[in-house]
């Protein structure tokens, strides 16, 4: 029963943890006023990255720094046309999901069925030992103790550090940041970067981690929760693990369902966690006043400093 | 805090010379010299459009000059940014956003000052400054629910916590009630008798000639004069402002009418906003043939006002809000427009026109009702309109293809206002209608209300500044803290009590609050 | 020397024609260099892949048949898109009127009446429309962002109809094979242009054509979505009603959308399989923007996009790259033409140094 118990909440951490870093990073894109909808595009081609480099060397970190690179990378074009030459968020970001979609099946083609032999982790080894929980947390990746890791410096970031204090300051009013002295086109460079390299390593962990196996558009729309994720946390990051842990569950409930001999189609089972996305975005989003207090009040709106 | 530093008493605080600024299409400095010594309070005068602001901000690092040196305490330096600035000890007040509405005061503050200032000796700074300037700021209060007032007070702690030798204050006035003025004005001596120089930005003379030492005048990015305010008239400063004398318009006698054209009741709404205000039992009636002012410092409730008038928010209770008898408080600003009820609103670019649109268009935007025909503009009337509105207002532009946003405040105000009195409003109501326009476009669209009013429209208008409303209302109004005092008619009253009336009645949280703030700036 | 980065006096009408043609410009440079890489001649590459398969009739009807569906869908976006609603479920909405229109098609091709295909064509607008509606109900109603609502769908519409084929719609003469049976000559668009594929669903998207013109160009609702798009501010002022944009946007480009998915069910497909567009819904956002939203720019990029898939089968054919090389440069044509869209409102400056050094 516990063992049952246990295997679905590491089924959930495990389903979850691709969410945590994509919605994660786009948090703090997001508080520093940068809307970037290119997360899937990041996404993908952090996964294909990561995949490659791991098909060849074997080595998943090898992988994951490769994947942060790329989706760095994309996140520095998307940075240079949307904060330095202003151009429209919103068309920028749908143009970066587009081609990181095209880039990424382009280059995948050739590994499209390829699957990867999963390397025992040294951590797993190490908690493996733990009684009764242990063989359960030995099946975590490394990468989702990492995850943690991140949300408790991008907490602390942003609830108790002066840096924290800045980001949100630009977020908020980047002309009065401006003025007091912050460099905000380098905050929001240094933001958007950051954003990358987590989408990148979130597309890392779905190919190399989650899945083993390469296909066509592999993250499935995660990168596009994700964002919704940041909405329905209201730019919070302890409620954004709660929403990533919320979908990781309702992604489970498809294996428990079929576990169970529950006769549902498992397209609907499969649909179930973008009707969720759906539903909290329309349960958050109604309270409006709730989202002009939590909402970065320059989201979107380019800047630039007068010369 | 030292003040006096290792300038010599002959150096000035800061001089400028020769600075230029173009930017595409206008020259915003052309060599423009200004000097200030320490402790001096210097005012850079001058119309909307003048150059001032550009001037402010080259001072102060946002803005790079094309050409020109600036010398402080006599050393040639310059200035790249506002740390630059800071670091000199040069400290800016702003008009607008300057202070992050989703932070406390402390933050605030904290995100100013250089280093990492613990709190607590921050704290104890800021209640130090604060009682020795009697500013009262309360450094836990969230800014957004701070009044204008108290947000000014805590830019100006700011500034002060710098320790600057000079502080540049733009505008400051136009958001505060007549005493608080004077209050400011107290705390600004006081800095100058300690050494501080103060630049101070303004287009009201009779402020300048009370406070200020030293004038330099601007016009059309040029000095056009410096003087001693005190040895000048307003007429004569005028005439160094705009290089003519202050053109005069004609009063009308007013219209006795009984006939009620647009009455307000009872309108009391909450605010969806949670930075903005609820109006309280709001009541008025504007007759025909009359003008009646309403006035106020901005962030009372105005916004909100001119919502439920316009018809951008609509009210339940049909009878509210009566256009020439009829019940309108449940419809759009559409069906209010047909009904004879026509809106300036206070923001000319992106609310009463489209800045990338060309004036044409800019037509077309409320005056749709006759150029629409099955559904299909008609280009040849808006066409048509455009250039009766450009020729009939005296706009200048490029022609009825010009984007809004190329035109000067004064005439895209021009246009706007052509634009509403073309359709003939039995109606008419305006926000701030000469804010940021210059003074001859200022004194033509004072002049083209009156003329409506004596054509028997009834004309309300909101404005911050009281001079415009005793210069053309009938009756003035006050709104405060989302309520409305009762009209008086102008001859019965004075700015004394218009301002008096300004500053509001407390609230009860308000009256807890201010004693709180008033127990902090006298802890030490 | 310093660079400057400044708005200009008034948006520059040049940039505003010149724009598209750069982003197409840099995107064929890049594509030469491609085929070089590729060890190719990049000249007859090209050629062989953009100009060869115009070079017969059934290329020019293969070439209309793919730029048809993109032009249509594009000009609904483009209602949309003018007034800042961002509708990016196009895909789901053309899946869901494939659902709509095949539903009818499956039941009734065996009547053979002659009724059938404009019923189909209505339930195909209808379906599309009825699952844009979705975003535009969530977004007017409790303030939910269409983009995310009507993306999320897509996957939904996808799901729908992969249940469908997979299940109730399977053709039990199919060998199992996931695919409905074939649609009766009474489901199916008449070829227009001897020895092609090209039906009478083209016709559909040239009256999209015309119709936008004349709203996006000179109707007062067109204007109003403008200027809804351009300054919210002054569209409240104006009483202009944003849901109304809202409503008038999802609902028209959803019905474009479904109209897509029709033509291609009864027109070159004539089956209903689980993947029936080959992501015309996403290639349309690009020629909305290509077209700079208006109806005659559109028709052109459309026509330049329809080009683009077809020689990206060529290529799949000839140098064994994958069909998403074509995904992969509509992606840089868009980052392209939003990027050279900055220069209609900025321009770079080369200034002089000032001539006073740091203190």
């Amino acid at each position: 029963m516990i063992d049952q118990l246990l295997s679905i909440l590491v089924a959930t951490l495990v389903a979850g943890t691709p969410l945590v870093y994509a919605a994660l990073g786009e948090l703090v894109v997001e508080r520093s006023g940068v809307l970037n909808l290119g997360v899937e595009g990041m996404m993908l081609t952090g996964a294909i990255v990561a995949f490659a480099v791991v098909a060849a060397t074997g080595n998943v970190w090898l992988g994951t720094g490769a994947a942060m690179l790329a989706g760095m990378a994309l996140s520095l074009v998307f940075a240079v046309l949307a904060i330095s030459l202003q151009a429209n968020q919103v068309a920028i970001g749908l143009a970066l999901a587009i081609f990181g979609t095209g880039l990424s099946a382009f280059l995948g083609q050739a590994y499209v069925g390829t699957a990867l032999v999963a390397e025992p982790s040294a951590l797993g080894g190490l908690v493996a030992g733990l009684p009764l929980v242990g063989p359960s947390l030995a099946r975590l990746h490394p990468l989702v103790y990492l995850s943690w890791l991140l949300f408790a410096g991008v907490w602390y970031l942003c609830r108790r550090t002066r840096a924290g204090l800045v980001l949100q300051a630009v977020g908020e009013a980047p002309a009065a940041a401006f003025a007091i002295g912050y460099p905000v086109i380098a905050i929001r460079y240094a933001a958007t970067l950051f954003g990358g390299a987590m989408a990148g390593v979130a597309g890392a962990y779905v190919s190399v981690v989650y899945a083993a196996l390469w296909t066509e558009g592999i993250t499935a729309g995660r990168g596009w929760i994700g964002l919704a994720l940041v909405v329905f946390a209201t730019w919070r990051p302890e409620r954004v693990m709660l929403g990533a842990y919320l979908f990781g569950g309702v992604s489970m409930l498809q294996l428990f369902a079929q576990g169970q001999g529950v006769a549902v189609p498992t397209e609907l089972m499969t649909a179930l966690p973008y009707l969720a996305t759906i539903l909290v975005l329309v349960l958050i989003s109604r309270d409006s006043t709730l989202i002009r207090l939590n909402v970065p009040a320059s989201l979107g709106k380019p800047f630039r400093a007068e010369t | 805090m030292t003040r006096d530093g290792d300038e010599g008493p002959s150096a000035n605080r800061l001089e400028l010379a020769g600075i230029c600024k173009a930017y595409p299409g206008t020259i915003a400095n052309d060599r423009v010299d200004l000097k200030v010594r320490p402790g001096e309070i210097h005012a850079v005068l001058g119309e909307n459009g003048a150059g001032k602001s550009t001037l402010m901000k080259i001072i102060y690092g946002l803005v790079r000059p094309d050409a020109g040196e600036v010398a402080w305490n006599g050393t040639p330096v310059r200035i790249r940014s506002p740390r630059d600035a800071q670091a000199l000890g040069i400290g800016m007040v702003m008009q607008h956003f300057s202070l992050f509405e989703t932070l406390t005061a402390a933050q605030n503050i904290s995100l100013a000052l250089a280093g990492r200032p613990d709190i607590d000796s921050l704290s104890a700074q800021v209640a130090e400054v604060s009682a020795r300037y009697g500013l009262p700021v309360n450094p836990t209060r969230l800014v957004h629910t701070m009044s204008v007032g108290e947000r000014q007070r805590v830019e100006i702690v700011r500034c002060l916590l710098q320790s600057p030798r000079l502080i540049i204050m733009d505008e400051p006035t136009s958001v505060l009630s007549p005493p608080a003025v004077e209050q400011l004005f107290g705390t600004l001596r006081q800095l100058a008798a300690e050494g501080c120089s103060i630049l101070y930005i303004s287009h009201k003379l009779e402020e300048i000639r009370a406070l200020c030492d030293t004038a330099t005048v601007l016009r059309n990015g040029r000095v056009s004069g410096v003087c001693t305010p005190r040895d000048e008239t307003p007429a004569s400063l005028a005439r160094l402002m705009i290089g003519a004398e202050l053109p005069s318009f004609s009063r009308r006698v007013p219209a006795a009418s009984a006939r009620p054209l647009l009455s307000l009741e009872a309108i009391s709404t909450r605010s969806d906003d949670p930075f903005g205000v609820s109006l309280a039992d709001i009541d008025l009636t504007v007759h025909a043939g009359e003008i009646v002012g309403i006035a106020g410092v901005s962030g009372n409730g105005q916004k909100e006002l001119m919502e439920v008038v316009s018809g951008e928010r609509r009210l339940a209770a049909r009878q509210a809000v009566r256009i020439d008898g009829v019940a309108a408080a449940h419809l759009g600003p559409r069906e209010r427009r047909a009904m004879g009820l026509c809106f300036v609103p206070e923001e000319r670019l992106g609310r009463g026109a489209v800045p990338s649109l060309p004036l044409s268009e800019n037509a077309l935007l409320t005056a749709g009702s006759g150029l629409v025909r099955h559904g299909l503009v008609q280009l040849g009337k808006v066409e048509a309109f455009a250039r009766r509105c450009i020729a009939d207002y005296k706009v200048k532009c490029g022609g009825t293809g010009a984007p809004a946003s190329s035109l000067s405040g004064g005439n895209l105000q021009k246009f706007i206002v052509g634009r509403e009195l073309l359709q003939k409003p039995k109606v008419f109501v305006v926000a701030q209608p000469t804010w940021g326009v210059d003074v001859g476009s200022a004194v033509f669209i004072r002049q083209a209300m009156l003329d409506l009013a004596e054509s028997g429209a009834a004309v309300l208008v909101v404005s911050e500044e009281l001079s415009e409303l005793f210069e053309i209302a009938d009756r003035i109004a006050v709104i405060a803290g989302g309520r409305l005092s009762p009209p008086r008619p102008t001859g019965e009253t004075d700015a004394t009590e218009i301002g008096l009336a300004m500053t509001g009645r407390p609230t009860a949280t308000e009256t807890a609050v201010h004693a709180m703030e008033m127990r902090l700036a006298t802890r030490v | 020397m310093r660079l400057v980065f400044e708005r200009r006096a008034a948006p520059s009408r040049l940039m505003a024609w010149l724009s598209p043609v750069i982003a197409v410009g840099v995107t064929l440079v890049l594509m030469l260099a491609l085929f070089a890489l590729a060890g190719r001649d990049p000249l007859a590459s090209l050629q062989a892949f953009m100009l060869t398969p115009l070079e017969s009739t059934w290329g020019i009807g293969e070439w209309l048949l793919k730029s048809a569906p993109l032009i249509l869908i594009a000009v609904g976006l483009a209602v949309g898109f003018r007034a800042g609603v961002w509708n990016i479920g196009a895909e789901g909405q053309l899946i869901v009127g494939i659902i709509f229109g095949g539903a009818l098609a499956l039941k009734f091709s065996a009547s053979g009446s002659p009724l059938l295909l404009p019923a189909i064509i209505l339930a195909g607008a209808a379906g599309g429309a009825f699952w844009a509606a979705i975003p535009a109900l969530l977004r007017t109603r409790f303030n939910a962002n269409e983009i995310l609502v009507s993306l999320m769908l897509n996957y939904v519409a996808q799901l729908w109809l992969t249940y469908l084929v997979f299940g109730p719609w399977r053709d039990p003469a199919g060998f199992n094979a996931p695919q409905s049976e074939p649609l009766g000559q009474a489901a199916l668009f008449p070829v227009v242009l001897e020895g092609s594929r090209l039906n009478a669903s083209v016709f559909l998207a040239l009256a999209a054509l015309v119709l936008g013109w004349v709203f996006l160009n000179r109707s007062y609702a067109g204007f109003q979505l403008r200027v809804i798009g351009l300054a919210e501010g002054a569209a409240r002022y104006a009483g202009f009603s944003v849901n109304r944009a809202v409503w008038i946007s999802l609902l028209a480009s959803g019905a474009a959308a479904g109209l897509a998915g029709v033509g291609e069910m009864s027109g070159p497909i004539g089956q209903i399989f689980p993947t029936m567009s080959p992501g015309y819904g996403f290639a349309a956002i690009i020629v909305a923007f290509l077209g700079r939203l208006s109806a005659v720019g559109i028709a052109f990029a459309g026509l330049l996009m329809g080009l683009l898939f077809l020689s990206g089968d060529a290529a799949q054919l000839e140098f064994g790259w994958p069909a998403s090389i074509t995904a992969l440069f509509q992606g840089l044509m868009l980052f392209l033409v939003v990027a050279a869209d900055v220069f209609i409102t900025y321009r770079i400056r080369l200034l002089p140094r000032l001539p006073r050094s740091a203190p």
